[in-house]
């Protein structure tokens, strides 16, 4: 079996076994959030030895160059010599504004001490003094001064509730990435498009829907937001001034639960999307929010017409417990 | 390339391309077909259209890194599940429809059909 040295002491590495599990397994306090190779809070350096290609998929090239890698998803096939990463991959960000959207989604504003150069719909990762770490997707556009995120609070979530109930404007955080390819890539301006989220998959869109428009985007574009109840929905009255002004956009507040009295679709959003759209060859579509619902409302517009390479998701995937 | 050298099979169907062009032609097939459709139900599509380009690939005779043992233990948890000949029997349907689909010549097709076929004895783990 491999072995693994990471601060002067060597660890055997298990059958199969991440670089990160043996580093936890060995009562090393290391970093880390999703262990799905997403969130790149676990992120470290070799300096010596080969990384697979797994371990760096989606990493900046010139990270990849350098050795940097996911330790949770990384599973070396001989000896690597590793290293924590220092505040250089960091930025450090300032909260600026924190607006509650709703009961439970409070609106994160962050200014970062350098640039960050990003997409709107793909996220960053929050990290804390003492490493705890979560993900958030960018609602803002990159020409907005500060960066936008819309932080649902979790039952005993460390990070939303410390958004929540804790943090006040001014704080202090470091951030990690942008990741994710989840965005609106320019090109193609005339076809139909097809965003559908739950909860704060409402986020990305969001972001998503106005970089479309600031690119001249002019096919139809299409927002369904879902939520259990109606006060699970937000930024309506934003969302419906937004349509309004641009005749090709439509917004579609979807609850599983009320009454379309209230000008909301009512029933399972895939059920309201499809119904309304049960063709979609040619279309692009973007899914974001409940990991469920964004596997199956995939295959779902796929089997609707829609082209593989033309559906951009992103599961919301969650914290992983501690082991 | 000279008049006289023989194209592939991968050359005479059209390379990468004509994998990208079948890749969801045939997965929306297989997802539909009522006899093989429960296998893929848990499983990520983005994943899966990966996976399935890379059988293309195969059976199309094109470069692949496939193994008869990545194909015995990619396959051994749905033999847990019932995988047997009349999955494969429907999956090489499925990819005749296809081709069709996409007006390849029957000859072209009996050709993909029997490397797809070599794969049998390996996916069923004989």
């Amino acid at each position: 079996m491999p072995v693994l040295r990471y601060e002067g002491r060597s660890y055997a590495l298990q059958a199969n076994e991440s670089v990160l599990d043996a580093l936890l397994r060995n009562g090393v306090r290391a970093a880390y959030s999703c262990k799905a190779g997403s969130c790149g809070s676990c992120l470290m350096r070799a300096t010596e030895g080969v990384v697979p290609a797994r371990a760096q998929a989606g990493l900046k090239d010139s990270w990849k160059v350098r050795g940097y890698f996911l330790a949770c998803v990384c599973r070396p096939e001989s000896d690597l010599t590793v290293t924590t990463v220092g505040p250089d991959v960091q930025l450090g960000a300032t909260i600026t504004a924190l607006d509650l959207l709703s009961h439970n989604v409070m609106r994160v504003r962050l200014r970062c001490d350098a640039p960050l150069d990003f997409r709107a719909g793909q996220y960053i990762t929050i990290v804390r003094e003492g490493g705890l770490a979560r993900s958030y997707s960018i609602a803002s556009l990159p020409d907005e001064s500060d960066l936008e995120l819309h932080v649902r609070k979790i039952a005993g979530g460390k990070m939303s509730g410390w958004l929540h109930e804790v943090a006040k404007v001014g704080d202090r955080v470091s951030i990690l990435g942008p990741s994710g390819e989840c965005f609106y890539v320019p090109g193609k301006g005339d076809q139909p498009m097809l965003l559908v989220g739950t909860g704060t998959g409402l986020a990305p869109l969001y972001g998503i829907l106005r970089d479309a428009l600031r690119h001249g985007h002019h096919g139809p574009i299409h927002l369904f937001h879902g939520a259990l109840h109606k006060n699970g929905l937000y930024l309506v009255e934003e969302l419906r001034r937004l349509a309004e002004m641009h005749r090709h956009v439509a917004y579609t507040p979807t609850v599983l639960n009320g009454s379309e009295s209230d000008g909301m679709a009512v029933g399972p959003i895939d059920q309201v999307v499809l119904k309304r759209f049960p063709k979609l060859n040619g279309w692009r579509g973007y899914i974001c929010g409940d990991p469920a619902l964004v596997q199956s409302l995939k295959k779902k517009l796929f089997l609707s017409g829609m082209a593989s390479r033309d559906i951009y998701s992103d599961a919301f995937l969650p914290s992983a417990q501690t082991p | 390339m000279q008049p006289t050298t023989e194209q592939s099979l991968f050359e005479q169907l059209g390379g990468e391309a004509a994998v990208n062009a079948a890749v969801d032609i045939f997965y929306r097939k297989v997802l539909s077909d009522d006899r093989i459709k429960h296998f893929f139900d848990d499983v990520d599509m983005d994943v899966q259209i990966a996976k399935q380009k890379a059988f293309l690939t195969m059976a199309f005779g094109g470069p692949s890194n496939y193994t008869g043992k990545d194909l015995r233990t990619g396959h051994a948890h749905l033999m847990e599940r019932g995988l047997n000949d009349s999955h494969v029997d429907a999956v090489i349907e499925l990819l005749g429809e296809s081709l069709r689909e996409l007006n390849v010549p029957e000859h072209l097709i009996a050709k993909v059909a029997a490397i797809a076929e070599s794969a049998r004895a390996d996916v069923l783990s004989r």
